[in-house]
């Protein structure tokens, strides 16, 4: 099962902190790690990536991947530098309010629903 | 094509910058996104490899119609053991660089993955050398020319 990032931000709750002109792109599974090196390694184009880590790097290893989006978790704060950097590198930042436990598996539910 | 560029260590806020805008230029020459992916995690963990562990660095690459070349050489610490540091998990990041998501011990497996041939070598308190070539001919990964060499 896929989604768009539109979907998902509207029945996911997400807030949309950068990328909003990207609303099409398709999510097919996620990935969770706050190592950089394990999602460079192991993430999947189309994946979205739920993390806690917010600094700039984080827009490197999603666009390096082609990640469909980074789903930062609780309510850590992301610098406006990041976000700056996130939007020309065309980097989707969401923001689920919640930890990376329930983001997941709120996600991973959502996912696999219709399956 | 040859591209040139310097890698400052310990800066954080700008490692990847040399990763992606080769991988922007890959991108214009047409290369198979898949070709273009691998080289791009390779390139990157070698730049962050540099901005992690040493003073300063440069990506030299030299891009043909058979392939891609890269030498990222850096002036630093050097690796004592470059068996050991091939191992995933392993790795000699500080506490502040481990913090950030670094240092996982998976940089230089992830290169040696992502690459047709990879070459390293280094001088503990002098430098480290890396080299890695990936051939635009070769559809998909080839397990077994994958080499370390551990000296020159």
């Amino acid at each position: 099962m896929e989604k768009n990032l539109l979907q998902l931000i509207e029945e996911m709750h997400y807030s949309c902190l950068s990328g909003k002109m990207l609303p099409d792109r398709v999510v097919r599974s996620a990935y969770v790690s706050d190592l950089l090196s394990d999602v460079m390694g192991k993430a999947q184009p189309g994946m979205v990536w739920i993390t806690s880590q917010v600094h700039k790097n984080i827009v490197a290893v999603a666009s390096l991947k082609e990640l469909s989006a980074v789903i930062v978790v609780n309510e850590r704060h992301v610098d406006p530098e990041v976000l700056e950097h996130a939007e020309a590198e065309e980097v989707v930042i969401l923001t689920s309010g919640l930890p990376a436990f329930e983001t997941a598996g709120r996600l991973y539910q959502k996912l696999n629903e219709m399956e | 094509m040859k591209m040139h560029y310097d890698i400052e260590g310990g800066n954080f806020s700008a490692a990847g910058r040399a990763s992606s805008e080769i991988k922007k230029t890959l991108k214009q020459f047409n290369i198979a996104p898949a070709l273009v992916r691998r080289i791009a995690i390779a390139l990157y963990e070698a730049e962050v490899n540099v901005v992690a562990h040493a003073w300063k660095g440069t990506m030299n690459v030299d891009l043909t119609p058979e392939g891609i070349n890269v030498v990222v050489e850096d002036e630093g610490p050097g690796i004592e053991d470059i068996g050991k540091a091939m191992e995933e998990g392993f790795s000699t990041a500080s506490d502040r660089v481990r913090q950030m998501g670094f240092g996982a011990g998976m940089g230089l497996p992830n290169i040696r993955k992502n690459c047709d041939e990879m070459y390293l070598s280094s001088t503990p308190g002098v430098g480290t050398r890396l080299e890695i070539k990936v051939y635009f001919g070769a559809s998909s990964v080839c397990e077994s020319c994958h080499r370390n060499f551990p000296a020159e």
